[in-house]
């Protein structure tokens, strides 16, 4: 980036390789002692190319359609979720990969196949949050950021969430305006489709400066991290600016704000080893690496192994899973064999993109050792012991 | 576009395209280490086993071109650069530790093994790994046998060479030998400890069997504070004095504290004009006697406060704020020049006072923070390298402080290496004859002239760099020799 700045090196294709080649883990940052903001540089420095309209054309087009058609827009993300939904319903998606025919076509399209979600749950609609009341005395008032992939990959971890604040007296709501966080477009360097999502979102979910939720929840690390950054975003905005920074700094991931309410201890027991994989803009991007272990610990019957590096990268990393689909899985089954010397039985992660990654994983590492079930975000482990906890009581 | 040499070409059939560097862009990122200088490389090869380094070595002999070693380039003193260009083999897809042997506590590495990536794997098994460098996180086993490092728990376990047993080594004329022996002791020459610290100039190690210890039962770690340094300089003179060999015995000056303190939260006061970092280890009744005994000792020279870390999490935070000490100094400035000087212990108080006075007399702010157990000095120079004339003024200062340690009866590098930075140094402490005697050893490895050339003896043709003027400016000033 310097030899950038000063001249020495042009923006070149093999320049432009190196920088879709990063992860953007920001492991570096949690290294580096003078605190240098590489997350910040590097979108800054990708913004500038982007802008400049130095990417490659094929490139440029792709990102046009899929992260400026697709992404930004709920009801195009839905309708490609049924797409999905039917796809693997009608039991193509099985044949297609038993077959081998679309590797054999395009290993590139047998990736993202391989990286496809479930959707074998009913997708989650926004209004669904408001319906569940808190059950205990009311404590704070939380607005939920419901992203633009987790409704329809993860449904159940936004149901999962909301009974969990519920459970500890907090009313979480989701208003149906709020669009895809924009984490995707800033880390790509999209920088202005990422200022006007984060504009529409802070209109949806802070439509009055006035009264502010008391915490604006995220599940999901990659959009919390980048939720975060709301202020530095739209610092140049005259009319946004004041209002990011406020809304910014209401943004909560879930088990960062389970610990710091103080959250009930879940009585139903688990019996269960799990290993937990820090997403690496929870545990590089926002320094949360405790609080997601505490919600673990606090499960009755429930055992904590640690895997081997547990705050290294598993190579999902946003879209990089899809674009650097032969880095990635190298990066993918270094991570798997250390998910697999542990005795866990499931391992738990606190972003959707993560738990993708690692269930393509565990479909592809783990078929001769053991059984390992989809991967899971921490706060379902939670909903399930309080649960059931609430069950043997009524029993 | 840029079309690729025969060499280069060559080398991409030895191990592969993507296992080759050679485009302008990419090798930027390889023409620096820790220090100030800069190599040029023409082409890096990245090798994934022996073999491969081994044909690697033997193409460029055919090309006549320079090898240099790299690991992960956190070294200082300007070892892995390509100070004449030609080929970089860099090691780092070479990482992985293959055997860990819990009875006899040895471990059976490769040489891209992070330092605490082994330290981890060892601590799974109640074992450590001694030499600790502050940069662990990220410098390489082969680099810290090439540098012969030590880092603050050398002091009571010695540096890398009392750490490693046996060496696989590729030469420079590509073949392949192993050196050394799973024993602590083999009849004949000591040839691992000729190749540990010998700088990258007599082959590639690839593999190598490494000592492991128990980790000690108990630790205390103390955290003594000061309102001079030559308190401070006294109380580690008295502690040495007194027969104890501490765990590490590490001093933190003022300006380092200011670039620690806000960042990495250590609890070191920032109007502490000096912190000593003592560590005891051992069975908890050892640490308890000699704990007190070194309580005793730095309580005599006035602190402000001797306190001790309570738990293990504390520990790690006072650890945390000497080693990443030098990479917050970016917070006050964005270059610095890290020496590496080593003087009796007991002119410690009087070497400072002249640090202090040459950065002021060169108007650099220069910060403290070393092995003062060790007498191994580390200061570390601040500037910013794009204020016309500021490096040219650090290099000048660092040659008169190096000077200052020869003439105090000390040398011009601790644990750093010569490397290219202070080759025209040694003269201050090596005649022409001690200097003949080690390029015969050299040779003795074989054809070594190319490999890693214009580290550690002075001289050489085409070695153009740019510290290589002053330290002559230097050496015209004091004189060629000190004390030979």
């Amino acid at each position: 980036m310097r030899g950038l700045d000063n001249g020495r090196i042009e923006w070149s294709p093999r320049v432009q390789q190196h920088f879709d080649q990063c992860l953007q883990c920001r492991a570096c940052e949690t290294a580096c002692p003078s605190k240098v903001p590489y997350g910040r540089l590097m979108e800054a420095t990708r913004a500038e190319a982007f802008t400049q309209n130095k990417w490659p054309r094929r490139q440029r087009i792709i990102w046009r359609l899929v992260m400026r058609g697709l992404f930004p827009y709920p009801r195009r993300m839905r309708l490609a979720g049924y797409g999905l939904k039917l796809y693997q319903m009608t039991g193509i998606q099985s044949l297609v990969r038993k077959s081998g025919l679309l590797r054999r076509l395009s290993p590139k399209l047998a990736d993202i196949d391989a990286l496809s979600p479930v959707a074998d749950k009913p997708f989650y609609a926004n209004r669904e949050a408001a319906q569940i009341a808190p059950t205990q005395p009311l404590r704070a008032r939380a607005r939920l950021i419901t992203g633009c992939m987790m409704p329809l990959a993860y449904p159940d971890t936004h149901r999962a969430t909301v009974r969990v604040f519920a459970r500890n007296g907090v009313a979480v709501d989701a208003p149906e305006s709020q669009l895809c966080c924009g984490a995707l477009h800033a880390h790509g360097g999209d920088i202005e489709a990422a200022r006007n999502l984060a504009r529409q979102n802070i209109d949806a979910l802070t439509p009055q400066t006035s009264d502010l939720p008391d915490a604006i929840l995220i599940n999901a690390a990659g959009c919390g991290s980048h939720l975060k950054e709301y202020g530095h975003l739209l610092r140049n905005d005259a009319s946004y600016a004041e209002r990011a920074t406020a809304f910014a700094a209401r943004v909560r991931d879930v088990h960062e704000y389970l610990v710091e309410l103080g959250f009930a201890p879940p009585r139903g027991r688990i019996e269960r080893t799990v290993t937990y994989q820090d997403s690496c803009h929870l545990s590089h991007a926002q320094n949360i690496r405790s609080a997601p272990r505490d919600v673990l610990r606090s499960i009755p019957g429930l055992t904590l192994e640690e895997m081997r590096k547990p705050d290294k990268c598993c190579g999902s990393a946003g879209i990089y899973s899809v674009v650097q689909s032969d880095i990635s899985k190298r990066v993918l089954a270094e991570k798997m064999e250390d998910v697999l010397s542990t005795n866990a039985e499931q391992v738990c992660t606190a972003n959707p993109g993560c738990m993708l990654q690692l269930d393509a994983g565990i479909a592809r590492f783990d078929d001769e050792r053991r059984m390992m079930p989809r991967s899971t975000h921490a706060i379902e482990l939670l909903d399930e012991s309080y649960k059931l906890g609430d069950q043997e009581q009524f029993d | 576009m840029k079309t690729p040499t025969a060499l280069v070409h060559e080398l991409i059939d030895a191990i592969g395209e993507a296992a080759v560097v050679w485009h302008d862009e990419d090798l930027l990122v390889y023409e620096y280490d820790g220090t100030i200088d800069r190599g040029n490389p023409d082409v890096i090869a990245l090798p994934a086993n022996t073999e491969d380094v081994a044909s690697l070595i033997k193409i460029a002999n055919k090309y006549d071109a320079p090898v240099t070693p790299r690991g992960a380039g956190t070294g200082l003193s300007g070892g892995a650069l390509a100070a004449k260009g030609g080929v970089i083999i860099g090691m780092n897809r070479m990482r992985r530790i293959l055997n860990i042997d819990v009875e006899n506590k040895t471990a059976l590495v490769q040489p891209g093994v992070v330092n605490l990536d082994l330290g981890a794997e060892a601590e799974r098994y109640e074992l450590a790994y001694a030499p600790d460098p502050s940069s662990q996180r990220a410098c390489t086993i082969g680099g810290n046998i090439a540098e012969n490092a030590g880092g603050p728990h050398t002091l009571a376990w010695g540096t890398t060479t009392n750490h490693v047993l046996a060496l696989e080594l590729v030469t420079a004329d590509g073949e392949v030998q192993w050196i050394g022996h799973d024993t602590r002791d083999e009849p004949g020459y000591d040839l691992v400890g000729c190749v540990v610290g010998s700088e990258g100039t007599v082959g590639i190690v690839t593999q190598a069997l490494v000592r492991l210890v128990p980790r000690p039962s108990a630790v205390r770690t103390m955290l003594a504070i000061y309102d001079s340094v030559r308190q401070a300089s006294n109380a580690v003179s008295a502690v040495v004095a007194s027969g104890i060999v501490p765990a590490a015995l590490e001093m933190i000056d003022k300006m380092t504290i200011a670039a620690v303190e806000p960042v990495l939260n250590t609890g070191f006061p920032l109007d502490a004009e000096a912190v000593l970092l003592v560590e005891v280890d051992g069975p908890q009744s050892q640490v308890d006697a000699e704990g007190a005994r070194v309580e005793g000792i730095l309580n005599r020279f006035e602190p402000r406060e001797v306190r001790s870390a309570t738990d293990p999490i504390e520990r790690e935070q006072l650890w945390a704020g000497r080693k990443g000490a030098i990479g917050a100094l970016g917070q006050i400035m964005p270059n610095y020049y890290l020496l590496d000087g080593v003087v009796p212990r007991t002119k410690l108080p009087d070497v400072l006072d002249a640090v202090y006075e040459i950065a002021e007399r060169y108007r650099l702010p220069v910060a403290n923070m070393f092995h003062a157990g060790d007498g191994n000095l580390h200061p570390c120079l601040l500037f910013d390298e794009r204020e016309p004339g500021a490096t040219e003024r650090v290099l000048d200062a660092g040659g008169e402080i190096m000077r200052v340690c020869v003439d105090a009866g000390g040398a011009i590098t601790g644990e750093h290496g010569v490397g290219l930075e202070k080759r025209d140094y040694l003269p201050w402490i090596f005649s022409e004859a001690d200097m003949d005697a080690m390029k015969a050893l050299r040779a003795a490895f074989g054809p070594t002239e190319n490999f890693n050339p214009c580290k550690i003896f002075p001289k050489g043709h085409g070695c153009g760099e740019a510290g290589h003027q002053h330290a002559q400016h230097q050496i015209a000033k004091f004189g060629p020799k000190a004390f030979v």
